[in-house]
């Protein structure tokens, strides 16, 4: 767990101006995450999920309130953290071996080190033998995995992901994120997830943070506590998952997605009783 | 069968060469026309008239001192020209401030006809060369500005976010990120100003008429009626526009070898 951060937000609120008016986008958000830990969030549409990682990453500022990376504030961005935005955003212009360089070329290495943490971070997603490409002549997918190397090339302590997989197909997204917990569970570095994407939330994540609209706020966390390799079609899963849902639901979002709505609220979670809830 | 049948004299012309059928086609029209006698007309002479005029033109080496001196102010209006069109490009995309002090004014000059500044030149810098190179490199000048201009200003947000991410300086963003995301418009714009500067090369020396220049040996043919001369003053002038063009195509291709063209591959 070398490379592993603390996260801990505290008070935060953030609002932007449209027309003289203050809209608030987040408000009161307080949450601590562990080194090595993977925490989803989810929610529907406009509850702030991508401003909180835009904040944490550093491209937004002008908050009230605390972020804080192993007790440091947070201002501005770093190379302590990474980032995998929803479009790959490679460099069209560029080899993938040299987008992935993009990471660390500002980092405190020597050339030899940066050569050797490229071909190191080709490797670990995969795509050995790629290092020549150009990306229009990779599939989304891969170019997804360039980009996840190029956020991890620095060694961040965190590494954020913004919706990483929400532009690509069923099976290609299944394939990735079983990928993606191998790099987590390899590198030990503390993740967030944020995905709209509830099966993908459970499946990754330690715990599951639900977030409502208008103004963002948590509305709750909930723990995953399966064992990896996570098995989507067991009924623990769907236990998890219909809570999730459960929680998404109960403030009658209309862009909740797939919505059970159980009639009884779930008093505690019980994985029994949860068995024929699909 | 049928199909077989409608397999014309047209489809067996090899592809690569069916664009030399229409020219080649007219060029026997035209011999023909003097060799049976169809015309007299001294408005139209012979393929080998003009052929031997190329021939004395060559070797009297009088192509190659018009040419040169065509091409010289060819090339430093081009690169006057362009120069200044990349740091005005530049600053119009890259600043705000910039675009609101010099934008109107540049969009207003922008729409003044070319042709209309000749009397002003002629007089701000006589009939010499001076001249003839400013008016090229105004001809330079416009295409590069409005391209460099769009190719600075819609650099992706996206990009600039990824190069704040990793940290980039000033320099880096400017070299890695924003010069390769605008290439491909800069590009566009020096290609463009390739070739109205050679237009402008052959309208200022034949409006600006002194001195010598492929302009002038057109001026030359018409003043002595010598028809054979003024085509084969067409015919360089279309052979010196045709590299022109080739030519950054070509590097174009290697430069910016990272756009993928060929979308129908996928």
């Amino acid at each position: 767990m070398e490379h592993a951060g603390t996260l801990s937000i505290a008070g935060l609120n953030k609002q932007y101006e449209v027309k003289g008016q203050a809209l608030p986008v987040l408000q009161d958000i307080d949450l601590t995450i562990e080194p090595g830990e993977f925490v989803s969030i989810v929610g529907s549409s406009g509850c702030g999920k991508s401003t909180l990682l835009r904040l944490i990453i550093g491209l937004e500022g002008d908050y009230r309130g605390d972020i804080r990376l192993n007790g440091q504030r947070i201002t501005g961005t770093s190379l302590d953290r990474g980032i995998v935005f929803q479009e790959h955003r490679l460099f069209p212009w560029l080899t993938v071996e040299k987008n992935v360089a993009v990471g660390v070329l500002n980092a405190d290495l020597t050339e030899a080190q940066k050569r050797e943490t490229v071909r190191e971070h080709i490797e670990l997603v995969g795509l050995k033998g790629f290092e020549q490409a150009w990306p229009h002549q990779l599939s989304g997918g891969m170019s997804q995995r360039v980009a996840i190397a190029r956020a991890l090339a620095s060694r961040p302590d965190i590494l954020l992901l913004d919706e990483p997989f929400g532009a690509l197909d069923a099976l290609t997204r299944a394939h990735l994120q079983q990928e993606l917990h191998r790099i987590w569970a390899t590198e030990g570095i503390t993740m967030i997830l944020v995905t709209h994407d509830v099966e993908e939330a459970v499946y990754l994540g330690d715990r599951v943070v639900v977030m409502e609209p208008r103004p963002g706020r948590i509305r709750s966390t909930l723990s995953v506590p399966l064992p990896h390799p996570r098995d989507r079609a067991s009924a623990a899963f769907a236990a998890v998952r219909n809570a999730v849902l459960h929680e998404l639901g109960e403030h009658g979002s209309a862009a909740a997605g797939p919505l059970l709505a159980p009639a009884r609220a779930p008093a505690a979670l019980d994985l029994g009783t949860w068995q024929f809830a699909v | 069968m049928a199909v077989e049948d409608q397999v014309s004299v047209w489809q067996r012309v090899p592809r690569p060469l069916r664009g030399w059928v229409l020219p080649l086609a007219l060029l026997a029209i035209w011999w023909a026309a003097r060799a049976f006698g169809w015309s007299d007309s001294p408005l139209l002479v012979s393929p080998a008239a003009v052929w031997h005029r190329a021939v004395d033109q060559v070797g009297s080496g009088a192509l190659w001192q018009a040419l040169s001196a065509s091409l010289w102010r060819w090339g430093w209006g081009f690169l006057i020209g362009s120069l200044a069109g990349l740091v005005l490009g530049a600053l119009l995309g890259a600043s705000r401030w910039a675009e609101r002090l010099i934008g109107p004014s540049f969009h207003t000059l922008k729409q003044i006809s070319l042709f209309t500044w000749i009397p002003m030149l002629s007089m701000w810098f006589g009939l010499g060369d001076a001249a003839k190179i400013a008016f090229v490199a105004m001809a330079a000048f416009f295409p590069v500005v409005l391209n460099t201009c769009e190719g600075i200003r819609s650099v992706p947000r996206e990009f600039i976010e990824v190069a704040r991410v990793y940290r980039f300086g000033l320099g880096q963003l400017l070299v890695r990120v924003v010069a390769p995301a605008a290439a491909p418009s800069i590009f566009t714009g020096i290609q463009l100003s390739l070739i109205y500067t050679w237009l402008a090369t052959l309208g200022a020396e034949y409006l600006m008429a002194s001195g010598q220049g492929i302009g002038n040996t057109l001026i030359d043919g018409r003043e002595h009626f010598w028809m054979d001369l003024v085509l084969f003053g067409v015919v360089v002038v279309g052979l010196v526009g045709f590299v022109i063009n080739a030519v950054p195509v070509a590097i174009e291709r290697r430069l910016l070898a990272w756009r993928d063209r060929t979308v129908a591959r996928y």
